[in-house]
């Protein structure tokens, strides 16, 4: 499968990251590599086989609907990088 | 003998008799930190002298020293993941490992460096500096939990607790010449691990030997309702039940993990072990598992994909790290996750993307989901033959320190022996078995059934019984 710079702009855009020109020929580069390998999965078939994403079988974990104690405000706001001890500040995110 | 050189549970011992002081153990391991700290760089940041004045009866492991891998909270402590973008990070709780052991007295020495987000196969993409292996400074210490397996090796720490999405517990353990364990999935609560692959992470020891490993397992293991995933299942007695008694048992050798790409020295030593099992009462047989194939496409796939998704929450708003001069905040995200991110998570993050993304999802992300459906099935017909399966952890010793950075697919490629366990969510050990003529040191791992943790953990104290690698430690704990 061929991996193209449009493709690597575009998933960049999904993941939220910009890569310098530079980085970016060499990531689409790898990435072509990486994906061509991973082509190895092809040449099997899983015709019939249900995918599996939990490895134990898991029922739905419930718990009783109490009130439990949290931390306050404070303590979490004290990991942000920009905080006005009320909110996290963030540029404008709407007009 | 130096404090150093003693197991965890030794030490423990002669803390209880008062024959070593709290303060001596703690004073003994701040000396080895400060000793082989500029030479190995195994830890991030180092949180001593504490004295806890542990109750010394709390537990089997009371007043040890240890440390934990930078990706586990521990409340007030820096927690980085070695990455830039959680830089100043100190979280305002701590994992419920580090409150376990901490009821059970153990000591922290402070956190341990690992590659970037515990990616990488060799601590190399960490954002502090790569680990540097104690036997031989100018080759890699392995990874992700590298700066765990050194700090042991070299005796800064009794024990280590790390993590394991793909062998980053094992193969360190392995390139370092300690003893390391990756629990079934389920056993160890992830609350406050910060996740890489939700489905594949889980926590473990690493220590001098499979007793200490399961003293370890002892107290961390067991239901948390904190995390959604930890089984509802038996917990403790492990120390009590290694007997070293291997009569009756049944070990299978995959012929898939001892063919090409395998080291001579590696296949020579892991087959050598063999016959120590064997010895002590083990049948030991040769069988197909050609499912080995394609274990690494489909772990790649996965843990790409999971990763993807755990780390969008790394913006820069809540926690961490932001980057300056950014216009809106669609540019705030993108400037920090670009800058404070390194290049193998930025590489995992896109592949990820791609995987899941429209157009490919069906022909990579559900694919190797039924692969792995393959991988367990496979599995679950060789545990119906076997008590335990006996692989070796890397195809090759530690390589030298730049190797793997040149080329992500080769990296990848050597974590062919470990990936599947997590896939298959098994239990399965890394011991020391032997040094290739370089005198690096060779691993050889054990892998049972789920909730097998037990039968892994005799086997290896078997072999620890009548073997003295675990023993050996590089000279002076760190090469100069």
């Amino acid at each position: 499968m061929k991996i193209t710079e449009d493709m690597v702009d575009y998933i960049s855009q999904l993941s939220r990251l910009q890569l310098p020109a530079e980085e970016k020929t060499a990531m689409t580069a790898e990435l072509e590599r990486i994906v061509a390998y991973m082509d190895v999965l092809n040449t099997l078939d899983t015709t019939d086989v249900e995918p599996l994403s939990h490895i134990f079988p898991l029922k739905n974990v419930l718990r009783a609907d109490e009130v439990v104690p949290s931390y306050d405000r404070e303590t979490l706001l004290a990991g942000s990088p920009a905080g006005d001890g009320e909110t996290f500040l963030v540029p404008k995110a709407v007009e | 003998m130096e404090l150093y050189e003693l197991t965890a549970l030794e030490l423990a011992q002669k803390l209880r008799t008062g024959e070593v002081t709290q303060q001596e153990a703690v004073e003994a391991a701040l000396s080895r930190i400060h000793a082989t700290q500029p030479g190995n760089n195994a830890f991030v940041t180092v949180d001593g002298p504490v004295f806890s004045a542990a109750d010394l009866y709390a537990s089997p492991l009371a007043g040890v020293p240890m440390a934990y891998k930078d990706n586990i909270c521990t409340k007030g402590v820096p927690t980085t993941c070695a990455s830039k973008i959680l830089e100043g990070f100190v979280p305002c709780y701590d994992a419920t490992v580090v409150e376990r052991l901490s009821a059970a007295g153990a000591v922290s020495m402070g956190k341990l460096n690992m590659d970037e987000f515990a990616m990488g196969s060799t601590s190399e993409t960490s954002h502090c500096g790569p680990v540097k292996n104690p036997w031989d400074l100018t080759r890699a210490a392995g990874g992700s939990s590298g700066g765990a397996a050194a700090a042991v090796a070299a005796g800064e720490v009794w024990y280590a607790i790390g993590s394991d999405t793909g062998g980053s517990i094992r193969q360190p353990a392995a390139y370092c010449g300690v003893t390391g364990m990756k629990p079934t999935y389920g056993t160890v609560s992830r609350y406050g691990l910060i996740a890489y692959a939700s489905s594949l992470d889980q926590m473990g020891p690493i220590a001098r030997s499979a007793a200490d490993c399961a003293a370890v397992l002892d107290l961390i293991q067991g239901r948390d309702p904190r995390d959604g995933t930890s089984l509802d299942a038996p917990a403790g007695g492990l120390l009590a039940s290694l007997t070293g008694d291997l009569k009756g048992k049944k070990i299978g050798l995959p012929v898939d993990c001892f063919g090409e790409g395998l080291t001579p020295e590696v296949r020579t030593a892991v087959l050598a072990a063999a016959e120590v099992l064997k010895a002590r009462g083990a049948e030991v047989e040769e069988f197909a598992l050609p499912v080995m194939e394609y274990v690494v496409p489909t772990y790649y796939i996965i843990a790409a994909a999971e990763a993807s998704s755990n780390l969008s929450r790394f913006d820069g708003v809540k926690y961490g790290w932001r980057a300056e001069g950014y216009e809106d905040l669609t540019s705030l995200y993108c400037k920090t996750r670009t800058q404070g991110f390194g290049s193998e998570v930025k590489r995992r993050i896109l592949l990820g993307t791609f995987v899941l993304s429209s157009g490919y999802y069906d022909a990579y992300y559900k694919k190797a989901l039924q692969v792995k459906a393959l991988i367990k099935k496979a599995f679950d017909e060789a545990f119906a033959k076997y008590d335990l399966l006996l692989t070796p952890v890397a195809p090759t010793t530690a390589p030298k320190l730049g190797e793997s950075l040149t080329d992500p697919l080769k990296m990848y490629l050597s974590d062919i022996y470990t990936v599947s366990v997590n896939l298959a969510g098994l239990p399965a050990l890394s011991m020391p078995c032997g040094f290739d003529g370089k005198g690096m040191p060779i691993g050889a791992q054990l892998i049972g059934p789920a909730l097998g943790d037990g039968g892994v953990l005799n086997a290896a104290h078997a072999f620890q019984l009548d073997t003295g690698w675990h023993k050996k430690s590089p000279k002076g704990g760190d090469a100069q």
